[in-house]
């Protein structure tokens, strides 16, 4: 009853922030707000049960995409507002589209089954399959990571590669990173700078520790909440991390952008690999049981190997997005634009 | 008001959707856009989740050795296509930010009437 209450109070906190994310002019006060939303979240996930959605959202949302819109904010000025005078003819027509939508789908949720319902149809099909049989059939006692890697491997692989492919595209929009790099081919300083002590122990105290987290993520996700996604998020927001105190060109040295595009092919090609393994061991792709004589084993080596190339996918594509958006330059606009 | 209380996550994440709809549809902003195709991804989530939740259980994750029914967990497939969900979001959201930024650079502004203006002046 309790988790009733907070569940209820939380939502309407994040109705709250929507609200002022809608009002707020500043962009930088409303992408802190977009952070807080998805922190929030977060809570709300976990008091529904969704400990993996509530680690992945906390670390994406709260974490990750919270610095690439602040690095995208300081591209087009900090101080950038929304300065748009909406007519009211066009305010009108967005408020009958939205609230026209929000009644159709409020008309839907009329006859839908009460909220925790264990009868309703969601929790019919294969969800009792997947809770009753997964912990024999792949041995792993958390579940999502069992559906997310085995029953609906493909599912997930094309995920990676949406990922996979959206690093790719940023890369061609924001330009060659690589050759700036090179141009430039200098020492960056590395120092410490007076007033950002306290920041720079802090952070060289705690980059450590995060990465140790991400890989306990990584490979505990098959007993506890994590996995490769989130692993991959945590690993890239401790290298962020270093390069927001000290300096893009200083980890840069340390990640070079080059080794970067390697991962991001290498884990995906990880994961599709194993699939072509399993085919030339006679069965279908992503079938794991075939890596071991036991299928229990084998569906163990192939939910860890699967897990560790998206884990070094995604973690590769949070990075090589950070450095596109840290590293971009914008050219001089052409005389007559 | 009874079915109001057993069905306020589902209207919360109506009401989340409206308001990121709203914000996409009235903003000329593009970055203010982008938040609110955020929020609406966010109401999705939340409704996927809602959807999965099985009042008295627990997170998906096997208890001891009770291989039996004997306890109730969650529906574990809306938290696979949610958690996946996000970080292709994610992703998705940075492409855009790379587009806004370009947009930026080439009109000098991320208004939307004021891009267009300057198109139609050429």
């Amino acid at each position: 009853m309790t988790s009733l209450w907070l569940n209820a109070v939380l939502l309407i906190f994040l109705f709250i922030i929507s609200i002022s994310i809608l009002r707020t002019r500043k962009l930088f006060s409303a992408i802190m707000l977009t952070s807080l939303f998805s922190l929030l979240c977060a809570a709300v996930f976990v008091g529904l049960d969704a400990v993996d959605v509530a680690f992945t959202e906390a670390a994406v949302g709260a974490g990750i995409s919270t610095v690439l819109m602040l690095g995208a904010l300081a591209l087009i000025g900090s101080n950038a507002e929304d300065r748009s005078h909406t007519s009211t003819h066009r305010k009108a027509f967005a408020m009958c589209v939205s609230l026209f939508t929000g009644a159709v789908l409020l008309y839907g949720t009329i006859d839908m089954p009460r909220f925790g319902d264990h009868r309703a149809p969601a929790h019919q099909h294969v969800a009792p399959r997947y809770i009753n049989t997964s912990p024999q059939e792949i041995g792993l006692p958390n579940m999502v990571t069992s559906v997310l890697a085995s029953y609906r491997g493909y599912d997930t692989m094309g995920e990676t590669l949406v990922v996979f492919t959206a690093g790719i595209a940023v890369f061609g929009l924001l330009g060659n990173v690589l050759k700036r790099q090179r141009e430039k081919d200098v020492l960056p300083d590395v120092g410490e700078h007076d007033g950002e002590i306290v920041l720079g122990i802090f952070a060289k105290l705690m980059v450590a520790p995060i990465i140790l987290f991400a890989l306990y993520v990584q490979f505990h996700g098959d007993f506890g909440p994590g996995g490769g996604f989130q692993a991959g998020v945590i690993f890239a927001a401790a290298l962020v991390l270093y390069a927001l105190v000290f300096s893009v060109e200083s980890l840069m040295l340390a990640v070079p952008l080059r080794a970067i595009r390697i991962l991001m092919a290498a884990g995906i090609t990880l994961y599709a690999g194993t699939g072509i393994t399993t085919m030339l061991l006679g069965g279908q792709f992503l079938d794991y049981n075939l890596l071991a004589h036991n299928p229990v084993h084998g569906q163990h080596y192939g939910v860890f190997i699967v897990e560790l190339g998206v884990g070094i996918s995604v973690g590769a594509v949070m990075l090589s997005l950070f450095y596109s958006f840290m590293n971009y330059r914008p050219q001089q606009r052409r005389p007559g634009k | 008001m009874q079915w109001f209380y057993s069905h306020f996550n589902y209207v919360l994440a109506v009401l989340l959707l409206v308001i990121g709809l709203y914000t996409i549809l009235s903003s000329h902003n593009l970055f203010k856009k982008l938040l609110g195709l955020s929020i609406f991804q966010v109401s999705i989530s939340l409704f996927y989740i809602s959807v999965g939740k099985v009042s008295g259980g627990t997170a998906p994750i096997l208890i001891g050795d009770s291989t039996q029914g004997e306890v109730l967990y969650s529906n574990p497939l809306p938290h696979v296509l949610i958690l996946t969900a996000i970080v292709v979001g994610v992703a998705t959201l940075s492409l855009g930010l790379a587009l806004l930024v370009r947009i930026h650079n080439a009109y000098g502004t991320i208004e939307e009437d004021e891009v267009s203006a300057k198109d139609r002046n050429q």
